[in-house]
């Protein structure tokens, strides 16, 4: 057992009880609260929707901080707001049929790239402000849009973005590859949209 | 190396998840490759246009103050403490809660549920650097500190003389909302005191009660109503209060 475990023992088992324990969670998730809102915002797209969903996150955190092992915390808070974006997403019955195919579009991650954008004059990309490409990764699809979010923005290594989405660090290399290719393309079509 | 490993490792490359030995492999396949080079730039040129924007969205004040409130109250602690049980109820957890304290009629819950927030508080108060905001023993320093952090003027006076030293203020948060507490020490003893608007009834007298080992001491006045909480005696803080309301009306 390691140091960690024992310490997150002790603190499930002591005396002093929940007040303890409220303040070794709030010490522990309040550095990721932005971290945690900014999953949100891109997994729900909207800040009223962001909010609750972090709300809701922070609280199963808090219900079950005894079961978390140690480690870096910001990956186990990142994958409870996921299950709470996702089982929004089903109430809502915004999962949709479309999550299979796009399992399967995964697999041809070859030529995602189109034929003449590896040019080097297409290389150099226009910056945009904050808005604008926050728009760009608000349109990606689901799957896509998470990893290069978990990747990008909220900086988890490949085993911790695997961890967070419960599937194979393969699959967070593929979903990867395809989600840039993706904004690469939105990205060149925002600035052909912008310039005409 | 194929080119459709290449294609996916050279994330990897980028994002710098290979050893060394796999990394040398993509690079070396990739400076040989028509197709995979300018893969590797555009991808490069994308992770920088990305790391060029500020893609970060800052959590809300509002979520802050409901990590603040809905945290302390226990979903935990109801099942380890019954002492918890009835008053520490934040917002989210009070429908849940609710159902196993059915004898609390509305008001009560409502009632309890300030004095557990203001435990809280006063726990959270206690911790490194939570005391204060505005740290302070001038009271023109103090009060000034509150103009459009709260939608109330808190009193704010120097008792030092009477044996309570004002140390600063800060902003709270009790049943939800934002609050004025005013920090005041006794010899060892750390008093919080909150203002917080009238919603509803102010009290027709000052109450003292005690909650978790913690007296606290209800009053109202100015429109205001007023909650010292501390692990002074009762005797004492019924003096602060006493003290705190003669140099109030000898300032108002």
């Amino acid at each position: 057992m390691t140091a960690q475990n024992c310490a997150v023992l002790t603190m499930a088992g002591s005396d002093d009880g929940g007040v303890d324990r409220a303040r070794r969670f709030r010490a522990a998730a309040l550095p990721y609260l932005d971290d945690v809102y900014t999953l949100a915002r891109y997994l729900m797209r909207n800040a009223a929707d962001a909010e609750d969903a972090a709300q809701e996150c922070l609280l199963r955190a808090f219900r079950h901080f005894e079961t978390f092992r140690g480690g870096p915390i910001k990956p186990w808070l990142l994958a409870i707001l996921r299950n709470v974006c996702r089982a929004e997403y089903g109430r809502r019955g915004m999962l949709t049929a479309a999550t299979e195919s796009l399992d399967e579009a995964e697999d041809c991650v070859e030529g995602v790239w189109g034929d003449n954008q590896g040019t080097p004059e297409s290389i150099a990309l226009r910056r945009f402000d904050a808005e604008t490409v926050q728009r760009l990764i608000a349109q990606l699809p689901d799957q896509f849009r998470e990893t290069i979010v978990l990747r990008e923005i909220n900086d988890l290594s490949y085993r911790e973005i695997a961890e967070v989405i419960g599937a194979p660090v393969g699959t967070v290399m593929s979903r990867l590859a395809r989600a840039r290719a993706l904004l690469r393309e939105a990205w060149i079509a925002e600035e052909k949209g912008s310039t005409s | 190396m194929t080119c459709d490993e290449a294609t996916v490792l050279l994330h990897a490359l980028v994002d710098g998840e290979l050893d060394a030995v796999h990394a040398r492999e993509v690079e070396a396949h990739v400076a040989g490759c028509r197709r995979c080079a300018p893969q590797l730039a555009a991808t490069r040129e994308l992770r920088q246009a990305v790391q060029d924007t500020r893609l970060r969205y800052a959590a809300p004040d509002s979520l802050r103050a409901s990590l603040e409130r809905t945290v302390p109250a226990p979903a935990a602690a109801t099942s380890r403490r019954s002492l918890l049980k009835g008053f520490a109820i934040g917002s989210l957890m009070s429908a849940a809660a609710a159902a196993g304290v059915t004898f609390v009629v509305l008001d009560e819950d409502r009632d309890s549920r300030i004095l557990g927030d203001a435990v809280s508080a006063h726990l959270r108060s206690l911790q490194a650097e939570h005391l204060t905001d505005v740290l302070s023993s001038n009271q023109h320093t103090v009060k000034p500190w509150f103009n459009g952090r709260i939608d109330l003027a808190p009193p704010v006076v120097d008792l030092a003389a009477q044996g309570f030293t004002l140390i600063g203020g800060r902003l709270d948060y009790i049943d939800g909302k934002p609050v004025a507490a005013l920090v005041y020490r006794r010899r060892v003893h750390v008093i919080n005191l909150f203002v917080m608007q009238d919603v509803g009834s102010t009290l027709p007298f000052s109450r003292l009660e005690t909650v978790q080992g913690f007296n606290i001491l209800r009053w109202a006045e100015q429109g205001l109503n007023l909650l010292a909480v501390s692990d002074l005696n009762k005797v004492e803080l019924k003096e602060f209060e006493q003290k705190f309301k003669a140099a109030t009306q000898g300032a108002g």
